[in-house]
């Protein structure tokens, strides 16, 4: 009800406002000759001034209006009560909010509460009518004041040019406050972990135990490290089954392939890559991992259904389109010219490939390579559903394991207030897994920048 | 080959040599160059048959999910069991609260009507003489069902004294039975039903009565744990549509304002350097760091509600950002510059260049890169799951500040039931729409393209 009241006022304000400066342009411009803009932009101009100062009230009670709440509730409860701090308070507090919003309490109502929330009702009433009022009240003013400025000398549309032009700027921070925003609430949960857990245990500690958030914080073991090596040896198989099969892939289809080929077999694999990883986490827990199990029954080794190599294979076949797209735009930036001489000394095709394309192209591939390690490096889904939950140091492929991501969910998923260390330190390996990912693609770019060889 | 080579009678033995070397070498050559071709089209028919498999493994897992058991029964409204009083019409005098009440009254004692003994006289009545108790031969319909004849009831008290065929959900357990999911030649304690309702069901199928009609009720029903053969997608559609919205309403204003600021309007300095390459590494970050942020900035510290589809869609948004503002430069660079030129030679303004002249010419390229943005953020599980909504929710949202579920969420959720082999196949089902909704999308998405440039 709040809202829709705040939109029609403000809808109504910039209606109004267009409205009395479209028209007193178009009449001054009978009497006093031409404007300098014409009246959509006066009427556009008046808009934005009226606007500016009812929305700055608005955004001056959002932010301040529930401090001022508190504090009158406070000033309500008897002085015994308003004394205490703590829990005690907030629990005060919240009673009388919700007697006030009509939602009930539990357990008997005290005399004071019931008053106290009658009136909080009503001083809430009279602040959204009395913001409300301010508010139009502003900005009928700063239509009077603004339209007295309409003149044939006023610049309407360069003001209002300008305006745009901030409009533009801010939705460009948005870009830079995402980043500022993941940085700094990473780092400020992360950094309440570290104070449960120093750092050197976290980074170089090899056990994985941090139990139940009921237990206190100095009972659990918070090592990274089973956790990073998961995430390294999924990495390592997924590269192991992408690499090869991704880059020939884009070899044949740059070099070998006829335009019909192409054309067929690019979107074919491309699909690959536009299916949710969730799809994948499920074809790998119900077939891929049933399917590796019975082929270590039938060679005689012990093969578990969820393990690395289920998760790592699914993945590689994730990042396959991917390491195949990336390589394709690489080989094909390598000018013909290379290739026609190669093949004109005698060389044959996979000679002049091996020898002259492939070099060619050599750091767009490792950067290729670094990004799609990094894509695999964060990837959730696949490893939830198929890796099974077993953090421990292991060296072999076909048992479970966990990785960082795995753990971020399970640690997170249930209490939110991220109080105890077993919900801060996902925050913790989150920015671990920021840090890597940040730094392999900036590394990626890099090399990329660095090596790659200009021939024109 | 020798003989090819019609040699000078020069007896030049370095000439000899040399040819002869070349002829050895040559054989070699040619089969290299045949296995790297080789190599080539296995890579590419091992990529093309990792999409077969996962298809064939999708759909043949999915495709019999869609049809579901169903009972056809003599239901009796048995005055005996359906013991209530006559429904109450409102009569001239009684007020309009009195006769809610009376209607309330009414209906709760139809609730408490014991529906199941109805059910069960039905199945003795469709198998008479057939041994078999109470509980086990509830077990052949779904839970819900009693709700449905009570709802019956309630819409048409004239039931009262009637025998109609009503076609009610089988269990899953019975659903399992029939399509063979589970071993038919397992021992009785490994059964999921008794020996007599497993006889019962197939006498039902041999009678006709038990049929497999489309599930309709997959796409119309809410979740369910109660009755999991009742458990639909609604709910889960109806979070994922609020959550495209959100991220239609915000993403593309935004970004493409940020890419028309960056593109256009910016002075090329090291802070657009800077913005530019922050934007490509926000492109490249995990998704899960996404969910962390939309865990500590929206739910922690401006306390939107848990699983709303609200704060998944802002954190969505912040996932599609990117992607929409890379788009949206490479649109804007691809307008050619006579365009932009001309504009200004005829005394347009910058602003009014970029929104009147060259902003109208990129909107195929804005509409497709957003149409592909919300198809890849249709699938997005990881950001979900931390941010309150891997729990079970069983209500449609009404507005998107309220709970609910997402589909690839539901996806995780039904993959994680314990009766695997019915909840198998309904996922593979659920994968399937989702996945038919991210085809027609992305399909919509080339076909616009290709009508819009034609036209443009």
């Amino acid at each position: 009800m709040n809202s829709a009241i705040v939109a029609v006022l403000l809808l109504a304000l910039l209606g109004l406002a267009y409205q009395i400066g479209w028209s007193r342009s178009r009449r001054l411009e009978t009497t006093a000759g031409r404007l300098h803009s014409r009246p959509a932009y006066h009427g556009s101009l008046l808009a934005v001034w009226a606007l500016v100062p009812a929305a700055l009230i608005l955004i001056l009670w959002i932010l301040f209006g529930t401090s001022l709440e508190r504090a009158y509730i406070v000033s309500l409860l008897p002085a015994d009560i308003a004394a205490q701090t703590g829990p005690a308070l907030e629990t005060a507090i919240r009673r009388v909010r919700d007697i006030a919003s009509g939602f009930g309490v539990a357990g008997e109502l005290a005399d004071y509460e019931n008053l106290a929330g009658q009136s909080l009702r009503e001083f809430k009433l009279l602040a959204f009518a009395i913001v409300i009022a301010a508010a139009a009240g502003a900005g009928a003013i700063a239509i009077y004041m603004a339209r007295g400025r309409i003149a044939p000398r006023l610049r309407a549309r360069n003001e209002f040019e300008g305006f745009v032009r901030v409009l533009l700027i801010a939705c460009s921070a948005v870009a830079i406050l995402t980043t500022l925003g993941i940085v700094a609430s990473l780092l400020a949960e992360a950094i309440r972990f570290f104070s449960f857990v120093s750092p050197i245990d976290f980074f170089f500690g090899t056990v994985w135990n941090p139990g139940f958030s009921t237990v206190g914080a100095s009972d659990g073991d918070y090592g990274l490290l089973p956790l990073l090596w998961g995430t390294i040896m999924i990495a390592i198989i997924a590269m192991f089954v992408s690499l090869p099969i991704g880059l020939m892939t884009a070899i044949y289809l740059t070099q070998y392939a006829s335009p019909r080929v192409r054309d067929l077999v690019k979107p074919v694999i491309e699909v690959l890559a536009g299916i949710p990883t969730i799809v994948y986490g499920f074809f790998a827990l119900v077939t891929v991992g049933p399917f590796l199990a019975g082929l270590g029954d039938a060679v005689g080794l012990d093969i578990r259904a969820t393990s690395a190599a289920t998760a790592g294979i699914v993945m590689g076949i994730m990042i396959i389109p991917f390491i195949s797209s990336l390589s394709d735009d690489i080989l094909r930036q390598v000018p013909r010219a290379m290739r026609d001489g190669s093949l004109g000394l005698g060389a044959t095709r996979s000679e002049t490939i091996k020898r002259v394309v492939l070099p060619a192209a050599l750091p767009g591939i490792v950067g290729a390579f670094l990004l799609a390690v990094s894509r695999a490096i964060g990837e959730t889904m696949i490893v939830v559903l198929a890796a099974g939950n077993s953090p421990y140091l292991r060296l072999n492929p076909f048992e479970p394991v966990s990785t960082v991501t795995v753990t971020i969910v399970n640690q997170l998923t249930g209490d939110t207030d991220f109080a105890s260390p077993q919900s801060l330190v996902a925050f913790a390996l989150g920015l671990t897994l920021f840090g890597m990912t940040l730094i392999l693609n900036v590394v990626a770019l890099f090399i990329v920048r660095r090596y790659r060889e200009q021939y024109e | 080959m020798a003989e090819q080579f019609t040699l000078p009678t020069n007896p030049r033995s370095e000439n000899e040599e040399r040819l002869g070397r070349i002829r050895q070498g040559l054989s070699s050559r040619h089969a290299r160059e045949k296995r790297f071709q080789m190599y080539g089209i296995a890579a590419i028919l091992a990529a093309l048959g990792f999409v077969a498999i996962l298809f064939v493994m999708i759909l043949s897992k999915g495709l019999p999910a869609f049809t579901q058991a169903q009972i056809s029964l003599e239901v009796y409204f048995d005055p005996a069991i359906v013991d209530v009083s006559p429904k109450p019409f409102q009569t001239g005098e009684q007020s309009d609260a009195d006769f809610r009440r009376a209607t309330l009254t009414w209906e709760r004692e139809v609730t408490m009507v014991n529906w199941n003994r109805v059910i069960e006289a039905a199945i003795r009545a469709a198998a008479p003489g057939f041994e078999i108790d109470t509980r086990q031969a509830l077990t052949l319909v779904e839970n819900n069902e009693r709700f449905e004849l009570r709802d019956m009831f309630v819409a048409n008290p004239e039931l009262l004294g009637q025998r109609v065929t009503v076609d009610m959900l089988g269990s899953a357990n019975v659903d399992n039975w029939l399509k063979g999911t589970i071993n038919r030649d397992l021992p009785d304690n490994q059964q999921q039903l008794s020996a007599p309702a497993r006889a019962l069901a197939d006498r039902f199928e041999a009678e006709g009565r038990i049929t497999f009609p489309f599930a309709w009720h997959i796409f119309t029903n809410v979740d369910s744990r109660s009755s999991p053969a009742a458990a639909g997608l609604a709910g889960a559609f109806m979070g994922s549509l609020y959550m495209m919205l959100v991220v239609i309403v915000l993403a593309v204003p935004i970004g493409v304002s940020a890419a028309i600021y960056l593109e256009e309007f910016a002075p090329k300095n090291r802070i657009t350097d800077l913005i530019e390459v922050n934007i490509n590494n926000l492109a490249a970050v995990p998704s899960i760091v996404f969910g962390l942020l939309g865990a500590a900035v929206f739910i922690n510290y401006f306390r939107l509600p848990l699983s709303a589809p609200i704060v998944g869609g802002l954190v969505l948004t912040l996932m599609t950002l990117p992607t929409i503002i890379i788009a949206t430069r490479s649109s804007l660079r691809a307008v050619p510059p006579s365009l932009r030129q001309a504009a200004l030679g005829l005394g347009a303004s910058r602003t009014q260049m970029v929104f009147h002249h060259v902003l109208p010419v990129t909107y195929p390229g804005i509409l497709t890169a957003t149409i592909i943005g919300v198809a890849q953020a249709l699938g997005e599980t990881a950001p979900l799951l931390l941010i309150g909504m891997n729990a079970f929710v069983a209500a449609i949202p009404s507005t998107p500040f309220d709970q609910s579920s997402a589909l690839p969420v539901q996806i995780y959720l039904w993959q994680g039931n314990e009766n695997r082999n019915f909840f198998e196949a309904r996922t593979s089902a659920a994968i399937i729409v989702l996945l038919a909704l991210m085809l027609t999308l992305n399909a919509i998405a080339i076909i616009l393209r290709r009508r819009l440039e034609r036209r443009g």
